[in-house]
């Protein structure tokens, strides 16, 4: 009897942590349904009207702070992504001087709490005079994700084997030839990884986003904003609908990865 | 991923390649490194000069000149030293029961869980799951599940666990409650990340030898997971001590829970008080950089990037 009672513990536990994980997803999720009037506190039964009108509360302010999130991830992440990737090749491939200084400049955003990185840029744009849009939030959102889109893409540089390359210009192949056909195909599922945490990051920011936005409402403002007042079943919607998009996208990766590592097992 | 920053499991510490030096190395380097010189360490600067400032004379409010306002230090810390304590132990809390949550979680993923790699992927999607859906929305929904009349509290109190006036939101309960929920996925993802690499014949030997479990646990399993312990712990308790969404009034927060970020956001966003904002983000900063180093140079993880 212990001895069953000791295997089962530690399983029964980690399925009792991930439903805990769970719970506010599913409340978002459930009282996505909710048929509220303004704000979505009390259940007053269900209805699938908000996800078919999603847009038209209160002149859908609540789509067009949705607009401007992925508007800002979007261009964020490109900037990010390809300054980051540069800086992730150079370090695992070439020598340069200042490099622990250069380490310690990617670092140390990464070790700074968001509102100081929040407060200094804003601090910043005000000593200089220029006016928080949505350039000022896209300035920042990839400020903070450069470092990331490097810790990502580096460990992918640094398992690519050389000899491709080297393969490749000893065929003749031009610098940009052997960068477009061999170097970057083989980056690019890092690259695409650091890309979507880069957009997940900023998508989901808050506290840099507040302090550097003015007047422009993203979708995670929008929530802070309306907290007070409660916050009306479509963002609820919103919220639901990315999750799942980004949970048929992250499973369908991880299953396909998975299946490809038995393959790879059962070959060897 | 990139919770592999703060650990060095990942980072190979010899160099296969022999690297060259090259142009190019510049020109890959100069623009990223130009744009956080420009929008990371240049703001840094400039909050330093902010926090010295000195009001302008017969000036607005939110106009201040640069000065060497010293004084502006003395008077944060007078001030607003409750927040300075709330915010460093609030966070400590945190980590302390994101570490003791996420451990067991960890090790069943990473090791337990290694002959069904399907499980292993699944499990690590829920562990991540949280990241897909708006941190404040989460926040929220604890919110509204700990609200007077929810069905909780209302449990609670017919149980007589809680006294019929007594409230859960606003308290300090429900901030590090908060912390310890939204920072979970920070502090497994390293741990898992170590752990799923941790060789179980060196406890199999441990076994051997006679030792028992915990000994085990406590002489094997825990110092080969160090650096994901440090990471985890870092993850979590860097944002921890600088958010001030759980702590809001219209979060998990009350009156009495604020943190020094509800403060620097007040000071900056409402107030205006900017090189009091300043000088409460410098000191946050300061302390934040002091813990990171000392605790990395104790736990023998320097290598960082």
């Amino acid at each position: 009897m212990k001895l069953s009672l000791g295997k089962w513990l530690l399983p029964v536990y980690s399925g009792l942590a991930l439903l805990f994980l769970m719970i506010p997803i599913g409340y978002t999720f459930v009282y996505s349904f909710n048929d509220s009037l303004k704000s979505n506190i009390t259940w007053r039964g269900f209805t699938f009207d908000k996800w078919l009108n999603v847009c038209n509360v209160q002149n859908g302010a609540v789509c067009q702070a949705f607009g401007n999130s992925l508007f800002i991830g979007a261009v964020a992440t490109v900037v990010a992504t390809t300054l980051g990737t540069m800086i992730a090749i150079a370090i695992v491939r070439y020598r340069f001087k200042f490099r622990s200084q250069t380490s310690l400049l990617l670092f140390l955003p990464m070790a700074t709490p968001e509102v100081v990185l929040g407060a200094g840029l804003a601090a910043q744009f005000l000593s200089l005079g220029v006016p928080k849009d949505m350039l000022t939030i896209i300035l920042a959102h990839t400020m903070f994700c450069i470092s990331f889109v490097v810790v990502t893409v580096k460990a992918r540089v640094a398992s690519l084997d050389p000899a491709l390359e080297e393969a490749g210009r000893d065929l003749y192949g031009s610098a940009w030839q052997v960068f477009a056909r061999i170097t970057f195909p083989l980056l690019l599922p890092g690259i695409l990884a650091a890309a979507l945490l880069s957009f997940a990051l900023s998508f989901d920011d808050f506290i840099i986003t507040n302090f550097n936005s003015g007047a422009v409402t993203t979708f995670p403002k929008y929530i802070y904003i309306s907290a007070a007042r409660g916050i009306p079943a479509e963002a609820n919607v919103l919220a639901s609908a990315v999750f799942i998009l980004a949970l048929v996208v992250v499973v369908t990766v991880q299953v396909s990865g998975a299946a490809k590592a038995r393959r790879l097992a059962k070959l060897s | 991923m990139a919770f592999a920053a703060f650990s060095t499991a990942t980072a190979p510490s010899t160099d296969p390649v022999a690297r060259r030096r090259s142009p190019v190395a510049l020109f890959l380097l100069l623009p990223g490194i130009l744009y956080l010189v420009l929008f990371f360490l240049t703001p840094l600067v400039s909050l330093l000069l902010t926090s010295f400032q000195t009001p302008r004379e017969f000036g607005d409010i939110g106009q201040y000149d640069y000065a060497f306002r010293w004084q502006n230090y003395t008077e944060v810390i007078t001030t607003y030293w409750p927040h300075i304590v709330r915010s460093f132990s609030y966070a400590l809390a945190a980590t302390f029961f994101a570490l003791v949550i996420s451990y067991p979680l960890a090790y069943f993923i990473g090791v337990k869980a290694r002959k069904w790699p399907l499980l292993q992927s699944l499990m690590l999607v829920l562990v991540i799951a949280p990241f897909f859906i708006s941190f404040l929305l989460r926040t929220l929904a604890w919110k509204q599940l700990f609200s007077d009349e929810s069905f909780v509290v209302q449990s609670l109190k017919a149980l007589s666990l809680l006294g019929p006036e007594a409230h859960v939101t606003g308290t300090a309960f429900s901030v590090i409650f908060g912390l310890t929920y939204n920072f979970i996925p920070f502090m497994t993802l390293p741990l898992y990340t170590t752990l799923e690499r941790l060789d179980v014949r060196y406890l199999e030997a441990g076994n051997d030898l006679y030792a028992s479990p915990f000994q085990v646990f406590r002489k094997i399993t825990i110092p080969l997971s160090m650096p994901g312990i440090v990471a985890g712990t870092l993850l979590t308790f860097i944002p921890a001590a600088g958010d001030y969404i759980n702590a809001s009034r219209d979060f998990l927060g009350g009156t009495g829970t604020q943190m020094m970020g509800n403060v620097i956001e007040a000071n900056f966003l409402v107030l205006q008080n900017y090189p009091s904002a300043a000088a409460l983000s410098i000191i946050l900063m300061t302390v934040i950089l002091v813990i990171v180093s000392i605790y990395v140079k104790r736990s023998g993880t320097e290598e960082l990037l």
